[in-house]
């Protein structure tokens, strides 16, 4: 069989990589290419550079390396029972495709996995050779996501922090359980090991740097990881909890939850019915209560349900805000910065402009209005100096008043 | 007043300050559109700023005041100068006014500045470099179209300067045009789209990459639309394929969920119902082949279970498991080992029984990975069912489909893993043993004992 056109591999491998839900391009060392050398450049903010019409962003090349794979997890499309096209780049077509694209302007950099052949060392140095000649021969100062190989030795590992952005190993699912079943070859205490090494080395590199100016950088932005929702028994608080684990253990900077979606040739071990792709919406809001908001994660298990999951139709801050009604009314010209970012509809950004104007004068409902998208969502929960919410708080009906059933349109397609 | 261009933020900067020091109060200024008639039908020309009042204080300007107003000012809204005069005006007695951002003003110019920096940061994302010039692979120079909303060319130079810095580039705009050769930026008079080139050929790569990225499982038009709007659609190559991609994305799913369907009904309440329901499964071309399906037999309930792989020519005969020469086999080494079959279930990873048809006989034929996934669904219910505490896996196919991966026989023999309260242990197939002769028979049948007592004792 001829070798398929680099058209066509394009296309079989950057099918593969999209169930891997992180684009991030934020967050890393500032760099550019103003003093006549190289390529590219990093400001902190990452950028979208085009948007598929399944909502999600596209600011990197993602692809794999190859989708060919030595393993069986059975939610994977290219594991190795599934019966799709297999293709493979070198890695030298990967740098080429990503300086083309670069250059252009259509993305941030790369997002490089890889499904696992010959050997995992083997595989990760092939990773490893593509981000190498980027930076080394182009030059290249745009983002570069590696996606780590947890079976790897640490000294491999330790390369691609060097060339990399962002580095990240995917724990997959949530419980244990759930990888003995779906994920038969991996292993819970190799992705941690894995992960723990790597936060030491980023803690050991960014050390080094407050010492020595010229210390190399270890993946700037961090490492991340991604669960898959709904393929296995875990509920929210399960996956809630396993996040605040994750976070507080290996220091990540995000935990990515992707939906388990159908894909091709799937296994018969797979549920057939996908979870609502509200559920992970639902978990990115807890996430954001806990990494910007100041919610333990026990509070925000707390606003799950008897079940352990989260409920569809309001978010977790409303949930929370409905179920410790004690906690409020809030004193939008007195309380403090964390009682007020526990108000549902003050975002981080709303509160912050509370605190610069009242440092000014006493806040009126209006001026709270001029300030969130939603005033009614927020008004029974603060205490301006013209407005006080009577009994508001106390009334049964709470729930329905804010977030009216919605009539449920039966799924056209529902399997 | 009446500034050079629409984006001289610096020049605005100049004038309010004189102003502020000639006392000239917001109400009796009127700013005019640079570029564009007067707006005030009883003015004479522009009049010059009076000069500063004697003893005037000098002008205050906060950090936060600036930070919002060279934004704000770079919007197309006539009254932009007017409004950031105002706050200005009002910061000489309130030098804290601009950090308010509840109060009106200050809100509406916010409400400016707001639109001003998405349209930055759309434009550094969405703007499309074409590559020009000879070399099929190393364009010479590229050049670009795009249309802001508002007056932010120039404040957004320095970006693509610091990215694209070693590059050759223009970016043209309705408002002006860039051109940086490497070392200096130049400014050139508006385009049009005519002006920019026409293609590229790596843009049908890039549509490659965009059409498959994409997941038509989880369709999500609106938030799509909401960071990408229509309006910038026209000028990027991959747009032109979104409506196909949403059309055919509801019919790709199920096409998708259809392929993987199986749909097995509800699971069956008893051993007599699951027998049932194996006998009519047609969810895999075994299942279709026109064979009989083989239940298990046994004893149920906290019993131990042996799994074998499929049933055989003599099973599918008599409808039982473990009949043929294989099955005698076991039957003949688990009573030397001590256990009493009939005091377990006995039952096969796949229901019925795969071969070639070669002559009169049948030949065996190995089940896939696919297969014994898809029957899995059975087995975990008879599992349920009998409830064993103990279940020995006859060879790699039995191993598959109790704890889903294809273990190695010889590598992994002995107690292979537990499962739900209940321990699972691997040996060969009794069928290994009947290919093999002599010595190596001899030892296989050794470690297949052995095995087997292993398993005795932990039942004991």
């Amino acid at each position: 069989m001829s070798q398929p056109t680099v058209m066509e591999r394009l296309g079989i491998l950057a099918d593969a990589a999209k169930y891997d839900a992180s684009c991030a391009s934020s967050g890393t060392a500032k760099r550019n290419s103003a003093g006549g050398k190289g390529l590219g450049s990093t400001e902190g903010m990452g950028i979208c550079h085009a948007y598929a019409p399944d909502g999600r962003c596209i600011s990197l090349l993602k692809i794999l390396l190859t989708n060919h794979c030595i393993f069986d997890c059975h939610y994977c499309v290219n594991r190795k029972s599934s019966n799709v096209r297999r293709a493979r780049f070198t890695p030298q077509e990967v740098a080429d495709l990503t300086i083309a694209f670069y250059r252009r302007n259509y993305i941030e950099g790369l997002f490089l996995s890889s499904g696992i052949v010959r050997s995992s060392n083997h595989t990760m140095e092939q990773l490893i050779e593509a981000a190498r000649i980027l930076r080394e021969e182009h030059e290249f100062r745009g983002y570069i996501h590696l996606k780590t190989i947890p079976e790897a030795d640490a000294e491999l590992v330790a390369r691609a922090g060097l060339y990399a952005d962002r580095v990240s190993i995917n724990v997959e699912l949530p419980t244990q359980a759930g990888l003995a079943r779906l994920a038969p070859d991996k292993s819970t205490p190799v992705i941690e090991g894995a992960m723990a090494h790597i936060g030491s080395a980023i803690v050991e590199a960014k050390d080094a740097r407050k010492r020595f100016r010229h210390a190399p950088r270890f993946a700037p932005a961090g490492q991340s990881t991604q669960m898959i929702v709904g393929a296995d028994q875990a509920s929210d608080a399960d996956i809630v909890g396993r996040s605040a684990t994750l976070y507080s253990r290996f220091r990540l900077r995000r935990v990515y939850y992707s939906a388990f979606s159908p894909i091709p040739d799937a296994s018969a071990v797979l549920p057939l019915q996908r979870p609502p792709l509200m559920r992970e919406h639902r978990l990115y809001q807890s996430d954001w209560l806990m990494r910007f908001y100041g919610y333990a994660p026990h509070e925000v298990q707390q606003a799950a349900g008897a079940d352990g999951m989260l409920p569809l139709d309001i978010d977790p801050k409303l949930a929370w805000a409905l179920r410790f009604r004690e906690s409020f009314p809030v004193d939008v010209n007195r309380a403090g910065r964390e009682a007020l970012l526990r108000v549902p509809g003050l975002g981080v950004r709303a509160v912050n402009a509370l605190l610069a104007a009242r440092r000014q004068r006493r806040l009126r409902l209006e001026d709270v209005g001029r300030l969130t998208v939603s005033l009614a969502k927020v008004r029974p929960f603060i205490v301006t100096a013209d407005w006080r919410p009577t009994l508001l708080v106390d009334r049964a009906d709470l729930r329905s008043r804010l977030a009216p059933p919605k009539a449920q349109q039966l799924e056209l397609f529902g399997a | 007043m009446c500034l050079p261009a629409p984006d001289d933020t610096e020049a605005w900067r100049d004038a309010a300050r004189s102003l502020i020091l000639a006392g000239v109060a917001p109400d009796d200024v009127v700013w005019e559109e640079p570029g564009q008639g007067t707006g005030d039908l009883f003015a004479q020309g522009p009049t010059p700023i009076p000069p500063p009042r004697p003893g005037a204080a000098p002008v205050r300007a906060s950090k936060a005041f600036l930070g919002l107003v060279r934004v704000a000012l770079l919007h197309r809204a006539p009254q932009r100068f007017d409004l950031a005069y105002r706050l200005l005006w009002r910061l000489q007695d309130r030098p804290r006014a601009a950090q308010d951002a509840a109060d009106p003003l200050v809100r509406r110019l916010d409400q400016l500045a707001r639109p001003v920096r998405r349209d930055i940061h759309k434009m550094r994302a969405f703007l499309r470099f074409r590559g020009v010039g000879d070399g099929p692979g190393h364009a010479e120079r590229f050049v670009a179209w795009f249309e802001p909303d508002h007056h932010i060319l120039r404040a957004n130079a320095g970006f693509f300067v610091r990215r694209f810095g070693t590059m050759r580039w223009s970016i043209l705009t309705p408002d002006g045009s860039l051109h940086w050769n490497g070392s200096v930026l130049e400014e050139g008079p508006p385009a049009t789209r005519l002006d920019a080139p026409g293609g590229d050929p790596l843009e049908e790569l890039w549509r490659t990459y965009y059409a498959n990225i994409f997941n038509p499982a989880r369709l999500k038009v609106g938030a799509m639309l909401k960071e990408m709007p229509r309006k910038y659609w026209k000028n990027m190559p991959e747009a032109a394929l979104i409506p196909d991609l949403i059309a055919g994305a509801q019919a790709r799913e199920a096409a998708m969920v259809d392929l993987g369907r199986q749909d097995f009904g509800p699971a069956p309440e008893s051993l007599a119902g699951l027998a049932d329901g194996i006998a009519a499964c047609r969810q895999c071309a075994i299942g279709c082949n026109g064979t009989r399906a083989v239940p298990g037999e046994g004893t149920r309930r906290r019993a131990f279970m042996i799994v074998g792989e499929q049933p055989g020519d003599n099973e599918e005969r008599e409808g039982r498991p473990f009949v043929g020469p294989a099955g005698q086999v076991l039957r003949a080494q688990l009573k030397q080992a001590g256990i009493d079959p009939a005091q377990g279930w006995l039952t096969n990873a796949v229901k019925h029984f795969k071969h070639e048809p070669t002559g009169k006989r049948r030949l065996h034929q190995t089940p896939t990975a696919g297969e014994i996934d898809t029957c899995r669904w059975w087995l975990d219910r008879e599992r349920s069912l009998v409830a064993p505490r103990l279940i020995l896996a006859l060879g790699a196919s039995a191993a598959r489909a109790l704890i889903g991966r294809t273990a190695s026989v010889q590598r992994e023999r002995g107690l292979l893993a537990r499962q739900d309260g209940a321990e699972i242990w691997l040996t060969c197939h009794p069928s290994y043993l009947l290919r093999l002769d002599g010595a190596a028979r001899e030892a296989e049948e050794a470690r297949f004992a052995a095995d087997l007592r292993g398993f005795a004792a932990a039942l004991a």
